[in-house]
């Protein structure tokens, strides 16, 4: 197989890499703050809980996850295993990095100056009014490193849907490895990541400095 | 302990506090405290750091929750006997006072502007009226052609100029000052009691904690002296700083002198 073939094949998955992408980051990142909010939440069971779930997400393998999401239903009630593996794939990839993001979140509003509460509170601010103009820009800036580190990650994470054989690049890529035997497809995938990851980077870069118009 | 009245004011006080208590855990840093602030008067409060005096104004706007005794504005209860009023009525009563904290507590995201407006734009003033009023409060502060900078682009004084300006476009009754130059260097701690002073002459009520003794003297009608939860010695101006009768308030005014 020539390398041309080899890249077109892959290129042929990279829709789906694209997919659990952009999916995961549309889901985790709200499903996130709901966690954080959560993790911060007076009731002490409430926290508890949550802190346990995040600790468990965070302490696992992301790999171990996929296959659960995947390969769980149908072990636990027999249920047929999802014919589309997105479905699955998504989840997992959600609920881990929306763990994630939420220790970020959580870090990030835990650092507002509680002076900002209090001159919001005496403003007659009402408390969704200071979280939502006072306080949540503010932690937006302050997590954006953080963020783009766990963005760039995820890019790289989703060669792990190969675990549950979902036809992304890398899980092409290894299926011409082996039956190629050829480590071409490896660095080809290296490549793909590398090129996905500077456009990442420069468009983190852009709302990072979009955010630099005031300390 | 009784009520003060200042200047024998016939009208109701805007602020009246009763007997106010406050501990955080074992610690009572408020010892049934009351005082009143007539329309048009200054009220400085002075004394030691750790005295109460700043956790006194933090009860008077809600921002710390009082163990006992009445909060009144305008005569109507805030806090009757350690009750609050409901949440509702809170916040009515919070549009009755503006604070100047001492570490400014600006927005650091929104514009000078901004920082000033988006409060009475969010109460539902009307638009243009907020805008024209945040206008001539930064001509009287002196920030002419600052309305589009952020806070971080402006000096101490500066920002403390437009906290000021931020709290009285709320049109207060009263305006709090919690420290409102400890965290400013000597010059800029200047220009900003200049327009507390300005204030006072156009009849802005206030109370004022400080640590600036001359300022206090001068700019005030009625000075607190607090100590350990409760007011020590209190009166005119001239009788507290040239004429203090209690020995704490001698001891305390001697190391200012120094």
């Amino acid at each position: 197989m020539s390398l041309l073939t080899m890249i077109v094949k892959m290129s042929e998955g990279l829709g789906k890499t694209c997919a659990i992408f952009f999916l995961t980051l549309l889901f985790s990142l709200p499903l996130g703050m709901i966690v954080a909010l959560l993790r911060m939440s007076k009731n002490k069971l409430v926290s508890a809980v949550t802190r346990f779930i995040i600790t468990v997400l965070r302490g696992t393998p992301l790999m171990l996850q996929l296959l659960a999401v995947t390969y769980g239903p149908y072990y636990l009630f027999g249920a047929n295993v999802a014919r589309n593996k997105l479905i699955p794939v998504v989840i997992a990839f959600s609920i881990n990095y929306a763990a994630y993001f939420a220790e970020i979140y959580r870090g990030g509003i835990e650092s507002i100056p509680v002076g900002q509460y209090e001159a919001a509170e005496v403003l007659g601010y009402s408390r969704l009014q200071t979280f939502t103009r006072i306080i949540l820009p503010q932690v937006i800036k302050r997590i954006m490193p953080s963020v783009t580190n766990e963005v760039v990650t995820l890019v790289k994470d989703t060669s792990m849907a190969f675990t549950v054989s979902y036809q992304e690049m890398f899980t092409i890529g290894k299926q011409i490895a082996n039956s190629q035997t050829s480590f071409m497809p490896f660095i080809v995938a290296g490549v793909f990541y590398y090129v996905f990851n500077f456009i990442v980077d420069r468009i983190m870069g852009r709302i990072e400095k979009r955010l630099d118009y005031y300390k | 302990m009784s009520d003060i009245t200042v200047n024998g004011a016939s009208s109701a006080p805007i602020l009246e506090i009763r007997n106010l208590q406050k501990s955080f855990g074992s610690n009572n840093v408020l010892k049934d405290i009351s005082l009143s602030v007539e329309p048009g008067n200054v009220v400085s409060i002075i004394g030691p750091s750790g005295s109460g005096k700043s956790t006194l104004l933090r009860c008077a706007s809600f921002l710390e929750t009082a163990d006992g005794g009445d909060i009144l504005y305008n005569g109507q209860y805030a806090m009757h006997g350690g009750v609050y009023a409901s949440k509702a009525e809170l916040g009515g009563f919070r549009t009755r006072f503006g604070m100047v904290f001492q570490n400014f507590n600006l927005f650091p995201h929104y514009s000078v502007m901004k920082n000033i407006t988006e409060a009475p734009l969010l109460h539902g003033h009307d638009k243009q009226e907020v805008r024209e009023r945040a206008e001539s409060l930064l001509v009287k502060m002196g920030l002419e052609g600052k309305e589009d900078s952020y806070p971080c682009q402006l000096s101490g004084g500066q920002q403390q100029r437009v906290a000021i300006a931020r709290a009285l476009a709320l049109k207060p009754e009263i305006l709090f000052f919690d420290e409102p130059t400890s965290a400013l260097d000597p010059e800029l701690t200047g220009e900003v009691l200049k327009v507390i002073r300005q204030l006072a002459d156009d009849h802005m009520t206030m109370v004022v904690v400080t640590h600036e003794m001359p300022f206090a003297r001068a700019v005030s009608n009625y000075v607190i002296f607090m100590d350990k939860g409760v007011i020590v010695e209190q009166g005119d101006p001239e009788e507290v700083f040239g004429a203090p009768t209690q020995e704490r308030t001698k001891q305390f005014l001697r190391n200012y002198q120094k």
